[in-house]
């Protein structure tokens, strides 16, 4: 048995999978829900199985055909990959579970083979181990996010998609621009060997600022967000889920692996200026929140939020490096669950009433206690309360924060909190009263429902699991190599 | 100042002025021609980066890269002149609209 | 983990497990309903019924968890947590059977008493947290309990009550989290220690420790409805009776001040935060909540809101008593934590049925209510008598302890503030007595719903009648053993003081 779980290629497996899935479904559009439905149940198989290998065989390579680098492609995994191809699997089978019963037979065959081949850029991203795959996967992401979110159809949709496009494309050519100068400089795009020879050097600067900058703008960090709360709101609900909890930690990844790895002795003013980013992607982000008037538009401002926060560890990161980059760990793998969560109860509403206007919702703890149970716990990770893994995630940035003495820092979350509490309690409060007009209200299948809740309780679910999250975390220690650690 | 760095100093011009259109200009088609102007842009200074002095085969990664880039350049226009055209159909004029920015 | 650690996880699941089930009942199934909430109320009461044999018999219960490198979550039935987890148990219960009583025929039952058990559970968590942050947690998990039940109504005056119940509640634990993490990053640990744990950093940490020391006490004040802390309290009053008995007499208020006590006590050490120079500002702030609060509630004419501004004024005793260091202001500050909850309870049960029954909000219409329900002003009787600190009512005992304990450090303008309060006190519940009793009745009430010959439901007129009796009893049988205030006493000596 072990043999066999050591001998299967797990990191082929989890790219070739949904490929083929996704291929499959394309051709035989009548099969795309089942085809859909047991790849995402596999994928977390698969997911289980890489984990198992790392545990026992520590860090993870593969070189695809046989070739090494400098030019082959090599996938590689340690304990940050795994977190991230975890909650690729897990939020990927809640949504999946959503879109079974959100989408009707025709709109399912165009939606399936697009997510499935998300879900194998995803998973290829994750386990790249070189800057031009890292490309190429961005690529694959960014293509397929924009043609979901023009799914439907819709105006809003397709303005949206547009401007989604434009930004990622803009993104991805300053990133390939980066990968051209640091190739002409150091003669390889493997990570590993480049971060043994990248030194501080006028082409590795112009590097880290074109990639950093095309990868901020493809996590859309406070100001160059401008493209996501429109996309986002107004794509389908699952997409708006996928989009929120899984793209935008795609790029973000990137950026953590290429500070970590190549940039971080070159750190100093970009850390600062990441944070001071940060720090007003959330005011900004959360201050917005508050002052829409329909969810989805809310949820999505949230999203610019908790985008912020994640950079926030970027300034804390001299000092107090193991600390700091958990909680962003932490942060971001609570913010899949609870944002996605969150997108599909808010997906509940909008099928619901017809409309996802904050001050008319109606009687809906009454008559969707499910949903408003979802959108309440995925609420409570987001404003960081315990327990929840967004608590877990907030007390680590504080502790990192209040060590360090950056009261500047402290005082971001702290505020970013009081205004998450806001703007989730404003939906809230709403959910307990009845409109002005009531309305009818239309049936919301099952699996809806308890897809959001699954998803919501796992948000929660890990703020008991810190030990083992930040145990696999540890595989291979990533936030050695480059960081101060500590 | 040898060719390869005049094709590398063209690709860094036609990058920055597809990022100047891309921004500046209202119509979706002027803003997607813009980034086939900024991703040429790239792949110029790919090729010229290649170049390795003399007698020697200019190094082949970057060409392989390069040639990775336009089939991906390839398929992203034709998404973005497929949506153009929703957008237009739905919206009755192919820009973007004022809801820009916030 | 051995059978004892699974104590205290048991008493904390034992109005978890039924609120749970209760969510997924349907609305009609009154009995089934009823059923758990009693079942999982009675099985509280046992569960800490054999925690107070096991302590005496010197056994140990006690659950750890680890949650975060270096923090655990910590269960602990220690004697001072013993003492609020068995007063949130026998009130649970009382309020149980009211809360039935009292929704009778009203919607989303399951709803109520869903998140109902929800918060109970969520005060027992607090009464049995061993450190910091399990207190903090379920802290924060009693603010989300008890949010739902604030705007149970679904009107949208609830539901801005809501909002303003947690403008302030989430903004309190905001500092509460933000002084906890502070408090960790200088100490490295957070447990409840007798005499606390802070004495050993050196001098150059005063300021640090004076700032986590405020932090924390806001965060608890807010609960525990410090000036300038308190607005949201009277705010809170469109909840149903049920939820004003427990919000003020149990949970939400007495955590606040549970948590203040343990801050004083168990992680400072009250002779340390003496040396820091914070115990005179509480003092001060303590004092000036009590008069305020009392001069509020002379001026309102609907009751529950007078009744909500005397308990702004009646938990500041405890925070009074916390803050005059010695060790028995500190047995009167603490011991009130139970007369002030029983008493309290009394009055709100009563306003309670005196809305449901006759429909009577406002202190105006309550004339010669003593005749029509002549056991409900009884039992309020004894609460405002208790109140103005009336002997051998219980609160007259905290009251003599605080003013001792006063005399003895030194402090005399301390019972300036408690004659003023007490005859405040008198002003604004002497002449509701003499209403009730001495004038005509109306020719009609409000509203009123006729129960034959008793004066109302059984379930609405026990609950008071029990905890006034309560209430009479620990003052009349305060110097026997085991009494609130023998057991109050055993603890301060034991724990509180170095002996």
């Amino acid at each position: 048995m072990e043999a066999l779980l050591s001998a299967i290629p797990w990191g082929p497996v989890l790219i070739l999978l949904p490929l083929a899935a996704g291929i499959v479904c394309f051709v035989f559009p009548s099969t795309a829900k089942t085809v859909g439905l047991l790849t995402v149940t596999l994928v977390p198989l698969a997911v289980a199985g890489l984990g198992w290998r790392l545990l026992a065989h520590g860090v993870y390579h593969h070189a695809i055909g046989g070739w090494g680098a400098p030019l082959g492609i090599d996938l590689q995994a340690d304990g940050l990959s795994l977190l991230m191809l975890a909650m690729t699997a897990v939020v990927g089978f809640g949504v999946s579970l959503y879109a079974t019963g959100y989408f009707k037979a025709e709109k399912s065959g165009r939606f399936w083979p697009l997510w499935l081949f998300l879900l194998a850029a995803l998973n290829a991203l994750f386990l790249s181990g070189d800057l031009f795959n890292l490309y190429v996967t961005l690529e694959m992401i960014g293509l397929a996010a924009v043609a979901m979110t023009a799914l439907e159809g819709a105006r809003g949709a397709l303005v949206g998609a547009m401007r989604y496009l434009l930004a990622t494309l803009v993104g991805s050519l300053a990133y390939l621009l980066g990968v051209a100068l640091l190739y002409h400089g150091y003669g390889t795009v493997d990570l590993g060997l480049l971060a043994a020879r990248v030194t501080p050097s006028p082409a590795a600067w112009a590097a880290l600022g074109l990639m950093s900058a095309g990868l901020i703008l493809k996590t859309a960090l406070f100001p160059l967000h401008f493209w996501l709360p429109r996309a986002h709101a107004s794509a389908p609900a699952p997409v708006s889920a996928l989009l929120s909890a899984l793209v935008v930690k795609g790029s973000f990844y990137i950026l953590l692996r290429l500070w970590l790895e190549i940039f971080s002795p070159m750190s100093g003013g970009v850390a600062g200026l990441l944070g001071l980013l940060g720090g007003a992607a959330v005011l900004w982000g959360s201050s917005q929140a508050l002052r829409q008037t329909r969810v989805k538009l809310l949820v999505a401002y949230s999203t610019v939020a908790q985008v912020g926060y994640l950079f926030l560890a970027f300034p804390l990161a001299a000092g107090m490096g193991l600390t700091a980059w958990s909680a962003v760990v932490y942060l971001a793998v609570s913010h899949a669950l609870a944002k996605a969560a969150m997108f599909l109860a808010a997906g509940n509403l909008m099928r619901f009433g017809g409309h996802d206007r904050i001050v008319d919702l109606d009687r809906v703890v009454q008559r969707l206690p499910l949903t408003a149970g979802a959108f309440a716990l995925a609420g409570v990770s987001i404003m960081g309360l315990p327990p929840s893994g967004g608590f877990n995630g907030k007390w680590l940035l504080l502790q990192a924060a209040v060590t360090q003495g950056r009261w500047d820092i402290v005082g971001v979350v702290v505020i970013g909190g009081l205004l998450a509490a806001g703007y989730i309690f404003k939906v809230l409060g709403h959910t307990f009263t009845q409109a002005d007009v009531p309305h009818e209200p239309i049936a919301v299948p099952a699996r809806m429902q308890w897809a959001a809740v699954l998803l919501a309780g796992g948000a929660i679910l890990l703020g008991f699991l810190a030990p083992p999250f930040l145990a696999l975390l540890a595989v291979g220690n990533p936030f050695a190599a480059g960081g101060a650690g500590s | 100042m040898s060719i390869a760095s005049l094709y590398a100093l063209v690709g860094v011009g036609l990058f920055c002025i597809g990022l100047h259109a891309v921004i500046a200009y209202d119509h979706l088609l002027r803003k997607i021609l813009a980034i086939n102007v900024m991703g040429s842009g790239v792949f110029l200074i790919l090729i010229a980066l290649a170049r390795r002095g003399g007698i020697v085969a200019p190094d082949p990664v970057p060409h392989a890269m390069v040639i990775t880039g336009i089939v991906v350049a390839v398929s992203a226009t034709a998404l973005a002149l497929g949506l153009m055209l929703k957008v237009a159909a739905a919206t009755g004029r192919a820009e973007l609209g004022d809801e820009g920015g916030d | 983990m051995s059978w004892e650690a699974w104590v205290p996880l048991l008493v904390v699941a034992s109005s978890l497990l039924p609120g749970l089930i209760i969510f997924g009942l349907a609305e009609e199934r009154v009995r089934l309903r009823t059923t758990f909430n009693l079942f999982g109320a009675v099985v509280k009461l046992a569960l800490v019924a054999l925690m107070l044999w096991g302590v005496f018999h010197e056994h140990h219960y006690e659950a750890r968890f680890g949650l975060l490198p270096g923090l655990e979550l910590v269960l602990r039935a220690g004697p001072l947590a013993l003492l609020f987890v068995t007063l949130s148990a026998v009130l649970w219960l009382l309020t149980t059977v009211y809360a039935i009583g009292y929704l009778e025929g009203s919607p989303h039952r399951s709803r109520f008493f869903g998140f109902f058990s929800l918060c109970v559970s969520a005060t027992v968590g607090v009464a049995l947290a061993g450190n910091l942050i399990t207190f903090v947690i379920f802290y924060e998990l009693l603010t989300l309990s008890t949010y739902p039940l604030v705007v149970h109504r679904g009107t949208e005056a609830a539901r801005r009550a809501g909002k303003t119940y947690l403008t302030y509640t989430v903004f309190g634990g905001a500092l509460l989290v933000l002084g906890t993490v502070w408090l960790y990053t200088l100490t490295g640990n957070l447990d409840f220690t007798p005499r606390g744990f802070v004495h050993d950093l050196g001098p150059e940490h005063a300021p640090a420790l004076v700032m986590v020391f405020a932090l924390l006490i806001a965060g608890f004040g807010v609960k525990a409805a410090l000036v300038p802390l308190h607005g949201w309290l009277p705010r809170a009053m469109v909840a149903p009776a049920p939820v004003s008995a427990l919000l003020h007499a149990v949970a939400v208020v007495k955590a606040g001040a549970f948590g203040i006590i343990r801050v004083v006590y168990d992680v400072f050490g009250v002779e340390f935060a003496a040396g820091l120079g914070v115990m005179r500002p509480l003092a001060w702030l303590a004092a000036v909540t009590i008069i305020y609060g009392s001069i509020r509630a002379l001026f309102q004419d609907d009751l529950k809101r007078r009744l909500a501004f005397s308990t702004v004024s009646q938990v500041s005793y405890i925070a009074l008593g916390v803050a005059i260091v010695g060790p028995i202001a500190t047995v009167g500050g603490v011991v009130h934590l139970v007369h002030q909850g029983l008493m309290k309870i009394t009055l709100f049960f009563c306003a309670g049925n005196l809305a449901e029954t006759l429909g009577v909000h406002k202190i105006s219409e309550m004339n010669g209510a003593g005749r029509r329900m002549p056991w409900t002003m009884a039992a309020f009787t004894v609460g405002a008598f208790g109140m103005i600190g009336a002997p051998p009512i219980a609160g007259f005992i905290s009251k003599w302890y605080i003013g001792l304990g006063a005399l003895e450090t030194g402090q005399g303008w301390v019972i300036l503030v408690l004659a003023g309060s007490s005859l405040l006190n008198a002003a604004y519940f002497l002449p509701i007595l003499h209403r009730a009793w001495f004038r005509p009745p109306p020719d009609r009430w409000p509203v009123e719903h006729d129960f034959g010959r008793k004066e109302t439901a059984w379930a609405l007129l026990l609950p008071p009648v029990v905890t006034a009796a309560l209430a009479l009893g620990v003052g009349l049988l305060a110097s026997v053993p085991f009494s609130p205030l023998d057991w109050v006493r055993l603890v301060v000596q034991r724990e509180f003081y170095t002996p």
